[in-house]
């Protein structure tokens, strides 16, 4: 049996193994949960309460970013019982004008930083990413690991590095990206889960969204045991969140239910768990149309911002 | 610590989601099916069969009697000789595939049926009863035509009329294991389904009929243990199957012992399910569900015995604690639910004596917490540890959600556990090793070993048991052998 | 063809059928734009069919490489279930085949009894598909402690020559083995024989195949035979018809990379053959050790 990943601070992440046809037939069973009726619409609340409304293009301006803050404050006009989102997800240089146009609400502002998406830059420019967006008032930090040390086996490095971003985010919190997409296995998915909250992560977090495949269920149920064996070994509750390619209502419900019965109701609540999604709350908000007026809705009734 | 920011969300629940029963009408009583027509009993007597999981009345099925049987046996040999033997294999495969179509076409119906006659979960026989039932008559319809290939060097004739008794655990999909191989090896039937579970072999009868499926190839005779006695002595038989208990299995080899009656029997089992501290552990515990708890352990290969090296067991059974907590007992018709009504009264009596004789010998009981129905028969998950080898709940079979959990240290240790047991149907491996997977599968004496995997079944794949399980297989190439005269 | 003028029907013309190739999953002209044209055994002119390019060939092996992967893992259960859906299909316009058939010159009898066969000739195959690894495949008892098993794999890409003595028949037979092995493949149909292929193109469109795994071509032999010996991505070609000798040339080409040749003959006897599944399929033979 292999020995673990010894981490500079100490710290020894043993492998765990994980079958991946075992973990295709559960991730298939939980997607027959039939949530209906009262569920359903408390589901679909709970889970539009759990966005981190995201825009990270190359293109995005203030206006832009004003824009989805005002979606993220009123997702829609006739009804006063939706929630708002959890947070605004945006480059380091949008947080100010996010951070300004979300003034007097809970409605955090996240950040994604370390050369995001790709994290090809040395850990000293990555910090100072860091270091920029937190000044500019990111309650959040959304880091990426190295994925390139990762697959080479330099766990250590991966490790330390993530703990020097925790250090410069001070109080804000950080999410790790894993990049699922990248990492190849189940087995190294579980291995970067495990690495990412031994050394310091608040939430982990699947993907940038740049890539496909991004969250897919499968990935998604193995951060779930691994962050249920990180608190049954620690007391710890780590976060979650799947980002990219969650699209659809349906989807969302079925993470919440992968989320009830691998991790219990604790974990369902935006502090512990978010969705990073972008068209995901209009297709939640026509779900929950629907079952109001009993009528299948369009997309011409709901605002795209 | 964490606080939660919504009122929403730590008592979400799922809100019941019934599978709707009204797209589909069954009739208030059924008759026999017997050369190719439904008719009442000889004798008028019919008896009722219920929905265990609220005790109500379904509908009435005729008792068979001595004289129904001699019957069905009779137009079963009528059509053997004078129209099934005669057939090419293709036209025979012909009639398997339409029959394999139209299961899929009233998939929903049958399910449903299925699920309120014999307790199952509707996701169950959704997802896997039926479409595993029409799979086996695809499977053998292929083979009908095409059985030289099966027996190299052999020529091949059918055996001649088959009687088949089968149980009430998978009620439609025991039809499919027996009717499918006959008759694709160019025998006819005359089949007796459990007592507590006639109907969806009847809407099977129907089913042979839409095929156009010639009269007298399929023949059944619903009844209790009377009417399948007088079935396996009729000697008119040229083969007789049984699927049942070990105690009815011996019973009907004794009484065959006289005559040159082909036998199959597929029959009871303790199987020992192995983890290995190298198995990949969440995976195993989800493998220990689907073993005991599936189908309320309602299953001869169930893996009731759980072996799991002493280095994991902590882990082991806090995980499979917690994975038993979301299990969601309760009406098989409600989608979410995961385990269904224990099938009748007698065999929920069954279990809980044993539950019982477990705590009086002094193991130790652990059952779920979660609400069950008031009407009905439920057993909510459970398991005993600090058990030792020689006690009843770890010898015998219990038949029910019920696992007794054992702990090895070595290998050799773990295998000798395993096989010491007069049974021998399945058995199931977890470790993340290779080699070991083959040196343990090469080492348990048992019919079917899954590995890394459990309870998993498919036409392709021959399913029997060694020792007391009883013997034959169903299923796969080998399972056309028992069908077949070869010389 | 039923390709007369009026229908007799108050003088209503028929909308004819323009036959196109199959390739990719869509109906497809040639892109060289050429065109035959089809006669009836009498003379009299029936339509017109495509006359495929070299080109039309490749861009045919290029879908037929990219649908070969997907189809090769697909369950036997699944392959079995298409191709006795294609049956399905093909006997729900039974009659229209006939007509077909009897257009191109087939007797009323002949016509009849080749459709029936076609049917049954795809019962035949699907049913073999979950069946072939229990009869080929093996597990070997090697004498040392590993544990060692053999199992079919198709070999990719197949091309397949038709014969034209039976149009349709000589086509299905051709098709069904070489599919049901997992392989995907193009063919090639000539002379008249290229209606009734154009129309089977239909059949296997409403079956469920993926798109890319069977596509259908007509042309002149001479002009394609080479192309189809020669491609460096064809892992095996099929011919039905002639003799061994007439192929010298072809054989040659095929040994570029190695492409494995069967010839077929035109008899019809030996259409039920489950070992025409195993010629265009590999054979992979796997170690493991035995042991804690």
């Amino acid at each position: 049996m292999s020995t673990g990943v010894t981490l500079s601070s100490g710290l020894n992440v043993q492998p765990h193994p994980v079958d991946e046809v075992g973990i295709k037939e559960r991730v298939a069973r939980l997607a027959t949960r039939s949530i209906k009726k009262s569920s359903k619409v408390e589901g679909l609340k709970l889970a539009l309460s759990m966005v981190d409304l995201t825009t990270l293009e190359g293109a995005d301006t203030p206006g832009r970013v004003r824009q989805l803050c005002a979606k993220a404050m009123h997702l829609h006009s006739g009804r006063n019982d939706l929630p708002m989102v959890a947070a605004v997800c945006v480059y380091p240089t949008m947080v100010r004008v996010a951070r300004e146009a979300l003034k007097g609400t809970p409605i955090k502002v996240a950040a994604v930083a370390t050369a995001f998406p790709s994290g090809m830059n040395p850990l000293s420019v990555k910090l100072e990413d860091t270091r920029y967006a937190v000044s500019e008032g990111a309650h959040e930090i959304d880091m990426v690991i190295s994925r390139g040390d990762f697959l080479r086996g330099e766990y250590p490095r991966v490790a330390d590095e993530i703990a020097e971003v925790k250090k410069a985010c001070g109080e804000a919190h950080l999410k790790v990206i894993l990049e699922t997409g990248e990492l190849g296995t189940l087995d190294r998915v579980r291995l970067a889960s495990d690495i990412a909250m031994e050394a310091g992560a608040d939430f982990i977090k699947t993907s940038t969204g740049k890539i496909q495949p991004a969250a897919t269920p499968e990935v998604v149920l193995v951060m779930l045991q691994a962050i249920a064996d990180f608190y049954r070994k620690t007391g710890k509750r780590i976060g979650m969140k799947p980002a990219g390619g969650i699209a659809n209502a349906k989807a969302a419900l079925n993470l919440l239910v992968m989320v009830r019965e691998v991790l219990g109701p604790d974990w369902l609540n935006p502090d512990l768990f978010r969705i990073g999604a972008s068209k995901l709350p209009n297709d939640i908000l026509m779900q929950l149309e629907k079952e109001r007026t009993g009528v299948y809705q369009g997309g011409d009734y709901f605002s795209n911002d | 610590m964490i606080k939660t920011s919504t009122t929403v969300g730590s008592d979400w629940g799922y809100a019941p989601a019934p599978e709707s029963a009204d797209h589909f009408k069954l009739k208030d009583h059924y008759g026999l099916f017997i050369g190719g027509k439904f008719a009442p009993a000889v004798s008028g007597k019919r008896f009722k069969t219920i929905n265990p999981a609220n005790e109500k009345v379904i509908a009435e099925v005729a008792d068979g009697g001595e004289k129904d049987v001699d019957r069905a046996v009779k137009a079963a040999r009528t059509a053997y000789d004078k129209v099934w033997r005669k057939m090419s294999g293709r036209e025979r495969g012909k009639y398997l595939y339409r029959i394999a179509r139209i299961i899929q076409e009233r998939a929903r119906e049958l399910a449903v049926v299925e699920s309120m006659d014999g307790g199952k979960p509707i996701r169950e026989s959704r997802d896997v009863d039926i479409p595993l039932a029409a799979a086996h008559f695809f499977y053998h319809a292929g083979w009908a035509d095409k059985l030289g290939y099966a027996f190299p060097g052999k020529s091949v004739a059918p055996v001649g009329v088959a009687g088949q008794i089968i149980p009430w655990n998978f009620p439609l999909l025991m039809v499919a294991w027996k009717v499918a191989p006959a008759l694709a090896c160019g025998n006819t039937v005359v089949l007796k389904p459990a007592e507590t579970t006639p109907l969806t072999a009847l809407l099977f009868a129907e089913i042979c009929q839409e095929a156009g499926l010639p009269e007298g190839v399929f023949n059944l005779v619903t009844g209790a243990g009377s009417t399948g006695a007088a079935l396996v002595n009729h000697p008119g038989l040229d083969k007789v199957a049984f699927t049942g208990s070990t105690e009815v299995g011996k019973a009907i080899q004794k009484s065959l012992a006289g005559r040159g009656t082909r036998l199959t029997l597929e029959l009871g089992g303790k199987a020992a399910h192995i983890i290995f501290e190298d198995a990949t552990i969440d995976q195993a515990v989800e493998g220990i569900i689907n073993g005991i708890y599936f189908n309320q352990g309602h299953v001869c290969c169930a893996g009731s015995r759980l072996l799991v090296q002493e280095s994991v067991e902590q882990e082991v059974v806090a995980k499979l604690k917690a994975r038993m907590e979301t299990l969601i007992v309760g009406d098989p018709l409600d989608k979410n639910t995961d385990i269904g009504a224990i099938n009748s009264k007698a065999q929920c009596d069954r279990i809980r004596d044993y539950l019982k004789i477990g705590e009086e010998e002094g193991a130790e009981l652990f059952q779920t917490q979660c609400s069950v129905p008031e009407k009905g028969y439920w057993i909510r998950p459970s398991f005993f540890t600090k058990v030792a080898q020689s006690h009843r709940i770890v010898q015998e079979e219990i038949f029910g959600p019920v696992l007794a959990i054992q702990s090895f240290r070595t290998l050799n240790e773990a295998l000798e556990k395993a096989n010491n047991t007069p049974y021998g149907l399945s058995g199931g491996v977890w470790t993340d090793k290779g080699a070991k997977i083959f040196k343990v599968t090469r080492g348990i004496r048992a019919g079917v070993i899954w590995a890394n995997t459990f309870n998993k079944f498919d036409p392709t794949s021959p399913f029997g048991g060694y020792k007391e399980s009883g013997y034959g297989r169903e299923g796969g190439r080998h399972g056309l052998r028992p069908y077949v005269e070869l010389s | 063809m039923s390709r007369n003028g009026t229908s007799g029907n108050n003088g209503r013309l028929d909308v004819r059928k323009t036959y196109k190739m199959l390739i990719g999953g869509a109906f497809v002209r040639s892109e060289s734009g050429r065109a035959l044209d089809v006669m009836a055994p009498g003379g009299k002119w029936l339509g017109h069919v495509c006359r495929a390019s070299r080109k039309d060939f490749r861009n045919a092996v290029v879908v037929a490489r990219k649908a070969a992967s997907g189809w090769a893992g697909a369950t036997a259960y699944l392959k079995g279930q298409i191709l006795y859906r294609a049956a399905e299909m093909l006997e729900g316009r039974a009659s229209g085949f006939r007509e077909v058939l009897q257009s191109i010159g087939l007797s009323p009898a002949a016509a009849k009894a080749e459709v029936a066969q076609a049917i049954d000739l795809l019962v035949y195959y699907a049913g073999w598909s979950d069946k072939y690894l229990q009869v080929f495949g093996a597990v070997n008892p090697v004498a040392t402690p590993h544990f060692n098993f053999s199992v079919t794999e198709p070999m990719g890409v197949v091309a397949y020559v038709a014969g034209e003595k039976r149009p349709l028949l000589d086509l299905v037979a051709g098709i069904a083995p070489i599919v049901v092995g997992g392989n995907a493949v193009i063919t090639l149909s000539t002379g008249r024989a290229a209606v009734a292929a154009m129309e089977l193109g239909e059949v296997l469109e409403t079956s469920d195949f993926p798109p890319g795994v069977i596509n259908l071509l007509c042309g002149l032999r001479e002009e394609l035979v080479g192309q189809m010996a020669s491609h460096m991505d064809v892992n095996a070609l099929v011919i039905q018809g002639g003799e061994v000798k007439e192929h010298g040339a072809v054989r040659e080409s095929c040994a570029l990379n190695l492409k494995r040749f069967f010839l077929r003959d035109q008899s019809g006897k030996e259409d039920e053959d489950p070992y025409r599944i195993l010629d265009t399929v590999e054979i992979k033979t796997t170690w493991h050790p035995v042991g804690g």
